[in-house]
């Protein structure tokens, strides 16, 4: 029997990666919902506390790492045009 | 792509001594292989790899403590998805069933709350863009007051890392750096001034094709004026101080150690342990960890890969004995390894 | 039928399985042949026709999933195998293996859609089997087919015929059916919207043939994805094959999926869409057929290392080997 994990999970995730996504929503407890161009999720913002709505912002693991720049924002083709046509 | 095209000729019209620049970060590593860039580059300028890959120098003896760990039917082990398949041995952390794959560090709380009759450890691996979350999970724990999670450290910091292949590069054969655009998102381009000692040029990066290529030119035209300088490129992301409430907190959960990389060896004050404050969720110490010495196996060269020394296609046994499928080191199955990437997109 | 859920007395052949196959099976899926319920079934006026024969097993949990089910699945597969080798699918052959305590009516669910599925596909089911282990034994529901079609005269398509010059088409966006297993089993956290491309492209296929004979090769893009199929047609066909990646289209919510686990789309499944190599006479037909979200990716080149490679966005080229390993396991 194929038996998935009581918790999210993922079959393979890379580490390193860190994804540039908007914020769209502010939550309880330390967290924030991010667009990543097609996908929303839920992360954490304990490690930049001031994210704001709106905000363009690096995601990894799970957190937010830092906030990035409108302009880097756009340089990541397809993902922010669509972000944007929201 | 006429964006890369100008960089290009750019680079062409100014290079003319033949350069290896090496690019540390393992997510450079993929992002290089993925894009091609070396099929655009001109022949003098070569592209090598450094020891940026976390999971790649997580020594096999740490990796063989966790599959004990595994063995136990009290510990639940929760790990990031590359460390299934590295291999210790004839072993892999995949063939144990308590072991979870998890996307974020705060997951592994969520499977303490869900199983109180287990222990949670969660494998510690990273360098600076990982460390914070795992200190903010530690410190979510202490907050929850939560028994049953602990952490098996193993992370390290890049620098000491840098400073022995720059150290041993008196033949000047690495002429420039790419230096990781994610840990510089957490600790600034500030933190790796101390490479201007050794006379050497390092670019601060991003990873989209264009990012790499003018981060090239950058390295090249330093090269080229025999000048050096240690140069944010990254400058929509990284910042000259970094993120200080991640540094912060990395700082109060971690102090500085000594630590085995494998193929490597000991590199000083190169690793992070956890400090006494939160000794409580320090694995090794709550379980009495022994870390065994395991030699890697016998032709297996990712140590001098991980040190710029050698490429993956001087290894015999690149391709052949050792696969994705069939991985002798680390460097083959891991997601950043330089082998892998190699084999993977390698004309 | 009493019992909400089987039993291992359904499997054994007696009253309570005949019941259920004529009362539900049969009334769903009669057409004159199947509910004779022979051992064999017996096919008249075969047409004087090479036959192309193809068999398949299912196994994808979770059995329903965004956008499909096995039952929709194992019909899809099935012709659309067929059509790869330019065959109309005539008459499937349906198995299946039912773990004790199944629900009732996730068989009905899954016979329901074997049934719609088959319609528009155009294809009788013309015999069946139904066994059930205990459970623990199985996953639910388990389905084997076995399908056979007509191939007209003057076709011939294979993996090995693909020539030097032949542009490869793909008939729409790629790595939705594997993400959509993702999220249909809870491992993505992630809010998106997402449906397995999972259809029957063998009318479609039948249209592009009555345009034109010349296509050379048809594969679906299953297990391991675009790369891993056009590696196997460079392997059989002894050629090399260059992509172009700008051109692949790729889904936002499957491309952001990719993007923050690190997935590469190339090597995710699909079961709705055709890679198409064909002379560059025959690409209006194609493109016709298949319409707007079908794309040009690629051409056939000659090339005795056999080697698959892609020119990247940024203009550098790169290979693109077979799948190594497994990115996601059950997924069809």
């Amino acid at each position: 029997m194929l038996v998935f994990p009581l918790v999210r999970v993922f079959y393979e995730v890379i580490m390193c990666l860190a994804v540039p996504v908007k914020v769209i929503e502010l939550m309880m407890d330390n967290r924030v919902k991010v667009d990543a161009g097609g996908a929303t999720l839920e992360v954490s913002n304990m490690l930049m506390p001031n994210t704001k709505l709106g905000d363009y912002v690096l995601v990894h693991a799970g957190f937010v790492i830092e906030k990035i720049s409108e302009e880097e924002a756009k340089d990541n083709i397809g993902l922010w045009s669509e972000i944007n046509q929201k | 792509m006429s964006k890369i095209e100008d960089i290009k000729n750019d680079i062409m019209r100014i290079s003319k001594k033949d350069i290896c620049i090496m690019e540390v970060c393992g997510t450079h590593t993929m992002s290089i292989a993925r894009t091609g860039i070396r099929s655009i580059l001109p022949q003098n300028i070569k592209i090598i790899s450094g020891p940026g890959c976390p999971v790649c120098v997580t020594p096999s003896g740490e990796i063989h403590a966790a599959m004990q760990l595994a063995k136990n039917d009290k510990f639940m082990i929760a790990t990031f998805g590359d460390m299934l398949k590295v291999p210790s041995g004839d072993d892999f952390l995949q063939n144990y069933k308590n072991v979870k794959v998890i996307y974020s560090p705060l997951d592994s709380l969520k499977l303490a709350k869900q199983n109180p009759d287990k222990e949670i450890i969660f494998l510690g691996i990273g360098f600076e863009t990982t460390a914070p979350l795992i200190a903010s999970t530690i410190k979510t724990a202490d907050h929850n007051k939560l028994n049953n999670f602990s952490v098996l450290c193993m992370h390290k910091i890049v620098p000491p890392a840098i400073e022995i292949i720059l150290k041993n590069n008196t033949d000047k054969k690495v002429g420039g750096l790419i230096l990781p655009g994610h840990v510089s998102a957490i600790t600034g381009r500030k933190y790796f001034d101390f490479i201007k000692k050794y006379k050497i040029s390092g670019v601060v990066s991003g990873f989209e094709a264009t990012d790499i290529m003018s981060t090239i030119c950058l390295l090249v035209k330093f090269y080229e004026s025999d000048k050096f300088d240690i140069v944010n490129n990254y400058k929509g992301v990284v910042s000259e101080h970094g993120n200080k409430i991640a540094l912060d907190m990395m700082n109060e959960v971690f102090d500085i150690q000594d630590s085995q990389w494998r193929g490597i060896g000991l590199i000083k004050g190169s690793g992070l342990t956890i400090r006494n404050k939160y000794k409580k969720y320090d694995a090794a110490d709550k379980f009495n960890i022994v870390i065994e010495n395991i030699p890697d196996p016998k032709g297996c060269r990712c140590g001098e890969v991980l040190m710029a020394k050698t490429t993956p296609k001087d290894c015999t046994l690149f391709g052949k004995a050792c696969t994705p499928s069939n991985p002798v080191g680390p460097c083959m199955v891991s997601s950043e390894g330089t082998c892998a990437a190699f084999y993977k997109y390698d004309l | 039928m009493n019992s909400k859920h089987i039993t291992m007395n359904f499997g054994s052949g007696g009253r309570e399985m005949h019941q259920f196959i004529n009362s539900y099976i049969v009334e769903k899926l009669k057409n004159g042949v199947l509910e004779k319920l022979d051992d064999a079934a017996v096919l008249n006026n075969f047409p004087n026709k090479r036959i192309a024969m193809t068999t398949d097993s299912y196994v994808v949990s979770p059995i329903f999933f965004e956008g499909g089910d096995i039952g929709k699945l194992c019909i899809c597969g099935t012709v659309n195998d067929l059509a790869t080798s330019g065959a109309k699918p005539y008459a499937i052959s349906l198995a299946f293996i039912l773990e004790e305590g199944v629900n009732i009516e996730s068989l009905r669910k899954i016979i329901d859609s074997i049934s719609d599925t088959a319609n528009e596909a155009g294809v009788k089911i013309v015999t069946g089997d139904t066994k059930v282990v205990e459970k623990g034994k199985g996953d639910l529901i388990y389905i084997n087919t076995c399908g056979i079609g007509f191939i007209d005269e003057g076709i011939d398509i294979s993996t090995h015929n693909a020539k030097t010059g032949d542009l490869v088409i793909i008939t729409g966006p790629i790595g939705n059916h594997e993400v959509a297993m993702m999220k249909s089993r809870g491992m993505i956290d992630f809010d998106i919207k997402i449906k397995s491309d999972v259809a029957p492209l063998n009318k479609k296929i039948e249209m592009l043939l009555s345009n034109t004979k010349t296509i050379h090769t048809i594969k679906d893009p299953t297990r391991g994805g675009l790369a891993s199929a056009l590696n196997e047609i460079c392997e059989h066909s002894n050629c090399g094959i260059r992509l172009i990646e700008e051109n692949i289209s790729i889904d936002r919510g499957v491309q952001a999926v990719c993007d923050l686990v690190g997935f590469d789309p190339l090597y995710l499944a699909n079961e709705g869409k055709f890679m198409i190599i064909c002379p560059k006479s025959d690409q209006k037909h194609v493109l016709e057929v298949f319409g707007p979200f079908s794309k040009v990716i690629g051409e056939v080149f000659e090339d005795e290392k056999k080697k698959l490679t892609i020119l990247t966005k940024s203009g550098g080229v790169r290979k693109l080997g077979m799948l190594e390993t497994v990115q996601l396991p059950r997924i069809c």
